[in-house]
Formats: C-alpha cells, sequence, structure tokens
C-alpha cells in the first residue's frame, strides 16, 4: 500500500518534470471535470435539502429554489421534530425517531451477531450440513421482499407478534442474516485454522473462542456488517409499513406527513423531516467510516 | 513428564486413509521427530495426538492416560504451530497468558508463569507488541513461550521452522535443541526437513502414505534404513542406488552391478536372498571419495560435475552405465572431464530387494 504511494508519487514526479504540473494535462483536467460533475449531480438534492429545510416559508413561496436562505431559520426542523401533526397526532416526528431506534438498534446487533456466529460456526467447526445450510442462506440472498411479505404475515400472526416491534424485529434479524452470514463465512474463511486450534488447546470453547479469538480479529468486519444493517433497516418502508402496527418508525412517519393531502405544503417542514431521518444513517456512515472501509479492504488476519 | 503411546491409530477422509493402523512408542523424555514428505499423514498424526483430528480406530495414551476421548485442552499437552497461530488483536502478554485466563487461573500464577517464560526466552521487552509488530524469528519465540506457559506433558510441533529463513531456522533449531535439554519433557516434531530431523531428534519416525515406515535413532536412520524409501529421504545429496543382482562367490556374496562385482563379505542381512534376486545397492556419497585404508572398491571413474560446498567437495562420477555421486576432500582437485581415482568403503552399504524395496 505504502509501497504503491511511494511508486506514485516518484510517477507523478517524474512526469511533472518531464511535462510539467500533472494536474494541468489535458487527460487529469478531463478526470477532474468529470468527478466534479459527479458529485454535484448527487450534491445538488441535498443542497435544496438543506436550503429549504432552513428557510422561512414567505421565502419559500417566491420560488426561488436555488438560492441560500437569506433568512436562515430552525422554525421548519423544529417543527418537523416536535409540533407538526402527522395522522392526528401532533407530537412531530421525534416519537416515531425513538421507535425506529427501537427498532434498529435491537435488529442491527442481533443480525450481525447472529451474522458473525453463524460465519464462525460455518467456516470453523465443520459440522455436518453445513454445505447444504450455507447454500439455503445463500439463496435467501435473492429472494425478493414481495415474495416474503404474506408467508412472514402468516408468520407473525400465527406467532402473536404481527404489529409488535418484536415482530418487525424479528423481520429484520431474519432478513438480514444472509447477507451478515455471507460477510462473516468470506471473512473468517481469511483467519488461518491454526488459530482456532491454538485456542482450542488453550481452553477456549465454542463462545470463548468466538467471543475472546474471532470477534476481535472480525472488527473490521463488524463495522461493515453494522453499516449495511443499520442503512437498510433504519430506511426499510415496505417492512414497517405492513408489519409495524401502530407505533410505526419514522419512514413511514415521515412518508404520512409528507402526503398529507389537506392544507398549505410547508416545505421546510417537510425536508426538515427528511433531514431527520436520513441524519442517523449518515452519522454511521461518518462515525463508522474508517473501519468500514478498513473492513471492504480485509482480505486474510495476517500476524 | 509423559510418554505416548499410540496404538494402532486408523483415520480416514472420505475414501482416503490418512492414518493407517500406526503403532508408535515415543519414550518419556525423547525428541521424536515425524518425517516424511508432504501428505504422508504427518501432521494428521501430530493432530490426532493433540486431540485436534478425531480418529476413526485405535487409543492414544499419554503418561499411561487413555486420551482418546478427552478434548485438546485436558490432554496436558501445548503446540507450536507453522504460522505461529498468535492472536493478532492480543498483545505478547495477552497471548501467552490466554490459556491461563482461560483457566481462571489466579492472578499471581498467571504473573509468576509470565515473568519466568518470558525470562527463560528473552522476550521481556515485547510483553507489550502485537504480532504485527514482531518479526517472524520473535513471533515463534511468543508462540512457544505460550505453549510454555503451560507446563505440559508433552510439546508437540508442526513445522515451526518451515516459515523463517534459512539463518534464522538454524538458530530457533538449536534453541529448541537446548530448550529440550534444559526442560526434558517429551516433545514431537513434525517435519519434512530432513536436516532438522537429524539435528534435533533423538527418535525419528518416517511416515509414508499414512503408515510409518521406520523408527529409530538418526543414526540407525541414517545408516541403516529400512527401506529404499527411507534411504531416498533421508541424506542430501541423496544416497547412490545401483540396480544389480546377488550372486554367491567362494569369498561371499557379491552385488552385480553393470559388469562391475561389489564384494560384500562382512554384509549384516537381516533375510538373505537367494542368488540371482534383482537387488538394489545403497551407498552414501560419503565412502564414495579418494582411495583409503578403508576402501574395499577401487575404481578408476570420469568426473563429471564438481560441486564445491567449502567443507567438501561432491562430485558425479561415470563408469559406462553407472553414475555415482562423491564427496571428496576439498584439497582433491578434480575437473570435469578428468579421470577420478574412487575408493568405495562398504562397510556402510546397504542392499534393497528391488521389488518390495525393503531392506536385506
Amino acid at each position: 500500500m505504502t509501497a504503491a504511494n511511494a511508486d506514485a508519487r516518484a510517477t507523478a514526479a517524474a512526469m511533472r518534470g518531464a511535462r510539467g504540473v500533472a494536474w494541468l494535462r489535458p487527460a487529469e483536467l478531463a478526470r477532474v471535470a468529470l468527478l466534479v460533475l459527479c458529485a454535484l449531480y448527487f450534491l445538488f438534492p441535498v443542497y435544496v435539502l438543506v436550503t429549504t429545510a432552513f428557510k422561512p416559508m414567505h421565502e419559500i413561496r417566491l420560488g426561488n429554489m436555488l438560492l441560500p436562505p437569506a433568512a436562515w431559520t430552525t422554525e421548519g426542523v423544529v417543527k418537523a421534530w416536535s409540533d407538526v401533526c402527522i395522522g392526528g397526532r401532533c407530537g412531530g416526528l421525534s416519537p416515531y425517531f425513538w421507535n425506529s431506534v427501537r427498532i434498529a438498534v435491537p435488529a442491527v446487533v442481533l443480525s450481525v451477531l447472529l451474522g458473525a456466529l453463524n460465519g464462525y460456526a460455518l467456516t470453523k467447526w465443520r459440522l455436518p450440513g453445513a454445505h447444504l445450510f450455507f447454500g439455503l442462506l445463500i439463496a435467501g440472498n435473492f429472494l425478493p421482499y414481495q415474495m416474503v411479505l404474506l408467508p412472514m404475515a402468516i408468520t407473525l400472526s400465527r406467532l402473536g407478534l404481527f404489529g409488535s416491534y418484536e415482530g418487525l424485529i424479528i423481520v429484520h434479524v431474519v432478513y438480514g442474516l444472509p447477507i451478515t452470514t455471507l460477510l462473516f463465512r468470506n471473512f473468517f474463511l481469511g483467519v488461518p485454522d491454526e488459530i482456532v486450534k491454538a485456542a482450542r488447546i488453550d481452553g477456549a470453547g465454542f463462545f470463548g473462542l468466538f467471543i475472546h479469538v474471532m470477534l476481535p480479529i472480525a472488527v473490521p468486519m463488524l463495522a461493515v456488517a453494522v453499516v449495511l444493517q443499520f442503512t437498510g433497516i433504519w430506511n426499510d418502508f415496505l417492512f414497517a409499513l405492513v408489519f409495524g402496527g401502530r407505533d410505526f418508525p419514522m419512514t413511514v412517519a415521515l412518508n404520512n406527513l409528507i402526503n398529507t393531502q389537506f392544507g398549505d405544503k410547508e416545505y421546510n417542514v417537510n425536508m426538515g423531516g427528511v433531514l431527520l431521518t436520513a441524519l442517523p444513517t449518515l452519522m454511521v456512515y461518518v462515525f463508522a467510516g474508517k473501519w468500514f472501509m478498513r473492513g471492504l479492504a480485509a482480505g486474510a488476519v495476517k500476524g | 513428564m509423559a510418554g505416548i503411546a499410540i496404538d494402532r491409530v486408523v483415520k480416514t477422509y472420505g475414501s482416503v486413509a490418512a492414518l493407517r493402523d500406526i503403532a508408535l512408542e515415543v519414550a518419556d523424555g525423547a525428541f521424536m521427530v515425524l518425517l516424511g514428505p508432504s501428505g504422508c499423514g504427518k501432521s494428521t498424526l501430530l493432530g490426532a495426538i493433540a486431540g485436534l483430528e478425531p480418529i476413526d480406530q485405535g487409543r492414544i495414551r499419554i503418561g499411561g492416560r487413555d486420551v482418546t476421548d478427552l478434548e485438546p485442552k485436558d490432554r496436558d499437552i501445548a503446540m507450536v504451530f507453522q504460522s505461529y497461530a498468535l492472536y493478532p488483536t492480543m498483545t505478547v502478554r495477552q497471548n501467552i497468558t490466554f490459556g491461563m485466563r482461560m483457566r481462571r487461573a489466579p492472578r499471581n500464577e498467571i504473573a509468576a508463569g509470565l515473568e519466568r517464560t518470558a525470562r527463560l526466552l528473552q522476550i521481556e521487552q515485547l510483553l507489550d507488541r502485537k504480532p504485527s509488530q514482531l518479526s517472524g524469528g520473535q513471533r515463534q519465540r511468543v508462540a512457544i513461550g505460550r505453549a510454555l506457559m503451560r507446563d505440559p506433558k508433552v510439546f508437540l510441533f508442526d513445522e515451526p521452522l518451515s516459515n523463517l529463513d534459512a539463518k534464522l531456522r538454524t538458530e530457533m533449531r538449536s534453541e529448541i535443541k537446548l530448550l529440550h535439554q534444559r526442560l526434558g519433557t517429551t516433545m514431537v516434531y513434525v517435519t519434512h526437513d530432513q536436516i532438522e530431523a537429524m539435528t534435533m531428534a533423538t527418535a525419528i519416525a518416517v511416515m509414508r502414505d499414512g503408515a510409518v515406515e521406520q523408527v529409530g535413532s538418526p543414526d540407525d536412520i541414517y545408516a541403516r534404513p529400512a527401506s529404499l524409501f527411507v534411504a531416498g529421504f533421508v541424506g542430501s545429496p541423496a544416497m547412490n542406488l545401483l540396480p544389480g543382482e546377488l550372486a554367491d562367490t567362494p569369498d561371499g556374496p557379491v552385488v552385480r552391478c553393470e559388469g562391475i562385482d561389489v564384494p560384500l563379505p562382512g554384509y549384516a542381512f537381516r533375510d538373505r536372498p537367494q542368488a540371482g534376486r534383482p537387488v538394489m545397492l545403497g551407498l552414501r556419497p560419503e565412502v564414495v571419495t579418494e582411495p583409503g585404508p578403508r576402501a574395499q572398491l577401487r575404481l578408476a571413474m570420469d568426473t563429471v560435475l564438481v560441486e564445491p560446498t567449502g567443507a567438501d567437495t561432491i562430485v558425479r562420477l561415470a563408469l559406462g552405465p553407472v553414475t555415482l555421486t562423491g564427496r571428496f576432500h576439498p584439497a582433491t582437485r578434480l575437473s570435469p572431464g578428468s579421470a577420478a581415482e574412487v575408493g568405495i568403503d562398504l562397510a556402510g552399504a546397504s542392499l534393497f530387494c528391488a521389488h518390495a524395496g525393503t531392506r536385506l
């Protein structure tokens, strides 16, 4: 990595010496221009989202969508958080935010830990039928949402969990397990079996080995799985809509807020709501980003 | 301290037999090397002793106690692996004490063991480092330290030096041998390197295709190989093997190789075959050398290739269809194409059945 960087620097320096400053060359300019264009394309909606969220309503009514707010105000965001009426309840999005937290946190923790445990058991303890089990699990990755909705609904209602947090959490965990298991299985394949043997001789059992040896090794992959699962579960709308019951999460509340058909459309409140709903996943990327990148790049564990 | 008794152990992977009816005794305090090419079952046998590889049949006893059905942790063994197998997220200190912590040993006991081990292996200054911050030699030292912490009945080594460079390998080899001399604990050591086996072992078991081909002292294995396979596997340069047939003369048995009569008057036959049977004559390169007082056969041969190693010079010689590798004193000047006077000390000869490959 560092050697490659040094190489690249040396090459770049050589090019500068021969042909002037590297980034002024046409090919380099074109590349930078393309990157800037792509960044603008993706950031433009975010710009409109943020500026509108912090504008007062009278500025929005003028229709100058691209202008930054003349007078910045948080009234839209605050109203979206604590005051706006959603489906007859006027407490803003905050209660639904906490619903989302109550669903996402246990669902993420369970799906990631169980996926890690699965991956560990599949690679380091050759259990009979492991191949068949893994094959079925992989097939699970390709099941579309629509296909599992009805069977899931029937199962949950038989279990008496339809329309409850617990039910929704179970749905997310079950639906997340194929991908988390796949991630951890592939990661643990790269961990030398001799480490497992050494730990067994040292007296670590199935769970001791998992907790003390394998999980610490898998920290980068844990970050990847947490980011992936948190994003998916927090942003989920369909499962929440179908199985969420009355205490639905933030995404459903946001939809109800924005699709309200009567009265004046308060765009600053709507945009504020969107911002608040998107914020947690953004934060997860910001805080786990370093580990996320390391996890994506992680192959084997070498000493 | 304890010996190991391996009693008719069988292990198969699917239809492949990894261990075929292995019977082996490791004496208390011995340094037993399991030697063989890759895939011969030596690592599987070590794994079976450790309890990491379940076996299909047979019993394994350590210090008289039947451990066949015990978990690795309950067998009172410690193991050092080829890849060191250190826990990458733990410091050296945590690595070494992991076993005792898992067994919930008292703190002062752990601290005392750590201090003793670190001093013995001179790794005190490395205790707070992670494995990734250590060199290969240091890692292997830590791995040995982790094994020492247990104060086990038996140490198991699975090719511990294969990942080290040549110089370090020689150093660690001496260090492990010194460790064995100091501790006197039974050690079982797996390697495919015959030099390691010869230098370290008090006993060697040569394995092939899941079976033990020969067990004996390094001297036994080298001087009196029990089969063509052992003869070819141990020793570098390899033993000269000449096809011929056995004949009886008034002066004793003779092997006829491509027109050369090689007399073997004092050969200690294990099982004397009839005259006329095809045999293989085995001669170590060091018995093919300058003519001296011990030479019982003198030949005028052609020099084909000269390879000086410093301490001695390896020379490939030819006489008609017969080629021999000899070991000469560096002062003996030989050049390719020139004639060479060769003396052969037949006291060190081996005879094998050409069909079965067994020693005669």
